[in-house]
């Protein structure tokens, strides 16, 4: 057994540079937000290391506990408008050849390095009164006169929406590209048009994936940060721009910390539940 | 009938994918400041600004190379972690597997403020260094992903018949495992990299005032002094992904990179 | 030719956790000779074969090569060479540079690599494929290559791991003589894993029968087809008729309402005994007649495979099969009234 238990010694030293990066660049900085999330904040724009409750009690104001609601709601919708939107578009995909596969693949990837400001901007233009979308409709004769549809709760929804798409096809991608071609064939032969196959057969079945992905696309869009600026009014500013806020300008680093805490705690939570939930399904099945 | 249903609906969606991608080439070459439709005027000479005017040519070299920086570090720490967790199995490894997960996974405004107070109680901030370090670990989940789908479709035993050639644990790292792993590093890193490239907050709350990246770049630009230069610079740079993207395409599997089975998975 | 080396197994255990997956093993593997692992899944056959590589380490006990002891040296320098289950050709080399990877780290020079390979590559009888990728080859050839690799080193032990189980029958029946060939020719100690008892019996000097973690029985293939010492062994090997019965005196067996003649019953023998009679020694003699360790039982099944008929006969509770070839056979029908002959030689007396 000596030679498994040094085996095993050799092989958990290779762990030792990861663990210090992680370690220390990673658990310390999460540790000491944490820990400062109890601090009291003093005029100056430092924290004395009094520990109080005050950050987390703030939350429960009007203010904020309204933009927290808010920000969830808003996440909520645009993660379920891109799943709904995201599923199919995915399920298509995956039943394509290759080659018509990859450079869609390719598309996706690209959208998503996009810069959240470079989305922000674009969209902001789209939907401008000037030179967007309101203006090619003048241009057809479907419109009078062009608008501004930005910026606006819709123009948020809508950049968010297009943020999280390409995420939401990717993380569906590969429960979708597993698929049995076999179990959707049988459906065939048994009378079950296509449209109906994918209604009755592949949703049901993938019903964890799809929850699971749109709990990941839910926590993404709460990361949002420069869309509502561009494209929305400061009423529809989110926890995101709240705690940058607090940390950078209005110097309250408690209180900025008690915010990105929740929020972590809000989406890890949630994504360790549905985790939890897969395989509690998994296991009774 | 379905079929053509099926087509509009993918063809639609791909529209609404573009049409940003189109209204930013447009301004990048839009004679005039203003956009406006029908378009008027056609000039480079924004991209001409990008390389001509060090306000852009500084925040693009500080963005190159923070990017290229920053993947190298995730990918040293991603590496090591998918090794020994496919190799050796260890209940450690798995655990730091799921810590890897989690930079990524958490809405980035929280890593953002984490590395914020972290660096101001260590009493050094505002750095290259700092900056290089915190997408590191930002963007470590990336790699950690890449690097362990590849190793998902590694057979165990290649191992094992190396060592019953003679092989020890590290002429098996070096001559075995080390050339089927590259691909999927080189594409983990190339993710890494891309994101980098485009990556706004952790930048910002970091080193934001000291250093200027070039996203933060251009949300300033936005802000106090819009130019069209900032368009130049996002069709460069989706050009870039895309050259990479095309590059991982071409030369590798990309569906099967995405978590697609590949030819012998069944 | 290097001289052969024997393998000893000595009170050999291998624990996983709360799972046993090998019991107490003592074998000794003669030197030069083809031995078999044989069992069904999970009785420790392929747990066994890698304690021996080195792969895994036993809980208990000890592993020799050649006299030595090795179970404390890791696989990299037992000398073993291995055909694993999967292959594991190296996806990124040639043929050519898999057979010469044991030879590369050791630092053998390009030409001799080379020679080498092709020499191995004339052994295995698939000459000038050393420059091909591997996944330009066919099921068949890249298993020779798999063991052209394994005796790259000149190994003690050849070791292979269900080596045919992903080739089809007809390929599988080839490579098992070509194999057994092979290793005559090398004169290597080889040991084979395979849960086909064909297979065993065709190519091995010795059968090691497992089930459950334990050897139930080793021995040469013939004398374990004819003498098995529990039911599990004569299960397993070929096709057997196991029927239920009681000693009712010396040599005496009741079973299926009759009286049999069974002259390897042990003297002492108290409580339920299991006759075991191989099909082939069924005789079927159409209509009613008497004798020695004959039953009246009624066909209900006749399976006509072409070289030989299987008949299946019900006498009292149980379902007699017999085998015949259709020359030896007097043809009888499902519904038929027969009376079936276990023959006193062919009867062997088991534990129940």
């Amino acid at each position: 057994m000596r030679r498994e238990d040094r085996r095993a010694a050799g092989a958990a030293a290779g762990l030792a540079y990861p663990t210090v990066m992680l370690g220390t660049l990673f658990a310390i900085p999460l540790g000491i937000m944490v820990v400062i999330s109890f601090f009291r904040k003093i005029e100056g724009g430092f924290y004395e290391p009094v520990l109080t409750l005050d950050n987390y009690a703030r939350f429960f104001t009007a203010f904020f506990a309204q933009n927290l609601v808010f920000s969830l709601w808003v996440s909520a919708l645009a993660a379920s408008i891109a799943v709904a939107f995201g599923f199919p578009f995915a399920y298509l995909l995956t039943r394509l050849a290759r080659r018509w596969q990859v450079p869609i693949l390719v598309l996706l990837l690209c959208v998503l390095s996009l810069s959240e400001v470079i989305v922000g901007f674009s969209w902001s233009v789209l939907l401008s009164r000037t030179a967007g979308l309101s203006n090619v409709l003048v241009w057809l004769g479907l419109l009078e006169d062009p608008e501004a549809w930005s910026p606006s709760l819709a123009a948020v929804l809508c950049g968010l929406v297009y943020l999280a798409f390409p995420y939401t096809v990717l993380v569906l991608y590969p429960p979708l590209a597993r698929l049995d071609r076999e179990i959707v064939e049988a459906a065939r032969t048994l009378g079950a048009a296509p449209a109906t196959t994918f209604a009755t057969v592949v949703v049901p079945m993938l019903r964890p994936a799809i929850v699971a992905a749109a709990v990941l696309v839910f926590v993404f869009t709460l990361g949002a940060y420069l869309t509502p600026q561009i494209l929305g009014r400061p009423q529809h500013w989110t926890l995101s721009v709240l705690i940058t806020d607090q940390a950078v300008y209005q110097a309250n680093l408690p209180f900025a910390a008690a915010m990105a805490i929740f929020l972590a705690v809000v989406g890890l939570g949630l994504v360790a539940a549905v985790l939890v939930l897969a395989r509690k399904r998994g296991n009774a099945a | 009938m379905s079929r053509i249903l099926s087509a509009l609906f993918l063809g639609a969606v791909l529209l609404f994918l573009a049409l940003p991608l189109a209204v930013i080439a447009a301004v990048s070459v839009n004679e005039k400041k203003r956009l406006l439709f029908p378009p008027v005027g056609f000039s480079f000479a924004w991209y001409g600004d990008l390389v001509g005017r060090s306000e852009w040519l500084g925040p693009v070299t500080n963005s190159l190379l923070i990017a290229v920086l920053a993947a190298a570090v995730a990918v040293s720490v991603a590496l090591p972690i998918a090794y020994v967790l496919w190799r050796h199995r260890l209940r450690y490894a798995r655990a730091l597997y799921a810590f890897g997960l989690i930079p990524f996974t958490l809405p980035p405004v929280i890593t953002a403020l984490g590395f914020m107070i972290f660096w101001n109680a260590a009493g050094w901030s505002g750095s290259m260094t700092n900056v290089v370090l915190s997408h590191g670990i930002f963007l470590v989940t990336l790699p950690l992903v890449t690097i362990s789908l590849g190793f998902e479709g590694l057979d165990r035993a290649l191992t094992e018949a190396a060592a019953t050639m003679g092989a020890d644990d590290r002429t098996i790292l070096r001559t075995v495992v080390l050339p089927l792993i590259v691909p999927y590093v080189l594409s983990g890193y190339a993710f890494a990299f891309v994101v980098s490239l485009n990556e706004y907050i952790v930048a910002f709350m970091v080193a934001g005032f000291t250093i200027e990246t070039l996203p933060i770049k251009i949300f300033n630009s936005l802000r106090y002094g819009y130019t069209p230069v900032m368009a130049a610079v996002s069709v460069v740079f989706v050009l870039v992904a895309a050259l990479v993207f095309g590059l991982i395409a071409r030369f590798g599997d990309l569906p099967r990179l995405l978590g697609a089975l590949g030819p012998r998975d069944r | 030719m290097t001289p052969a080396h024997g393998v000893s197994l000595l009170g050999v255990t291998k624990r996983f956790g709360a799972v046993t997956a090998v019991a107490d093993v003592d074998l000794e593997l003669p030197a030069g000779k083809l031995v078999s692992f044989l069992g069904p899944s999970g009785c420790g056959k392929t747990t066994l074969l890698r304690i021996v590589a080195g792969l895994e380490t036993p809980t208990a006990g000890q592993v020799r090569i050649g006299g030595e002891d090795v179970t404390g040296v890791p696989t990299h320098r037992r000398g073993v060479g291995m055909v694993f289950q999967s292959l594991a050709l190296f996806p990124h080399l040639s043929v050519g540079e898999n057979i010469a990877y044991g030879l590369r780290i050791r630092g053998v020079d390009a030409a001799a690599r080379r020679r080498r390979a092709a020499e191995l590559l004339d052994l295995v009888r698939l000459p000038g494929v050393a420059d091909r990728h591997v996944s330009q080859l066919s099921g068949g050839q890249r298993q020779r290559v798999a063991i052209a690799r394994a005796l790259a080193l000149e190994p003690r032990v050849f070791l292979l791991d269900e080596p045919l189980s992903a080739l089809d029958a007809k390929l599988r029946e080839d490579m098992q003589v070509e194999l057994r060939l092979l290793q005559q020719r090398l004169g290597i100690t080889t040991v084979i894993v395979t849960h086909d008892q064909r297979e065993a019996m065709t190519m091995s000097d010795l059968v090691v029968v497992m089930g459950h973690g334990t050897v139930q029985q080793a021995g040469p293939p013939l004398a374990i087809y004819r003498s098995p010492v529990n039911a599990f062994v004569a299960g397993f090997i070929g096709s057997t008729n196991l029927v239920p019965g009681r000693p009712t005196g010396p040599q005496q067996v009741a079973a299926l309402g009759g009286t049999f003649r069974v002259p390897g019953l042990p003297p002492n023998i108290d409580g339920a005994v299991t006759l075991s009679v191989r099909p082939e020694d069924v005789v079927l003699h159409p209509g009613g007649a008497g004798g020695e360790n004959r039953v009246a039982g009624v066909v209900t099944f006749v399976r006509d495979v072409g070289a030989s008929v299987e008949t299946y006969v019900a006498c009292a509770e149980a379902t007699i099969v017999s085998v015949a070839t259709p020359k030896d056979r007097d043809a009888v029908h499902a519904g038929d009234t027969v009376t079936v002959e276990l023959p006193a030689a062919a009867c062997v007396a088991l534990p129940a």
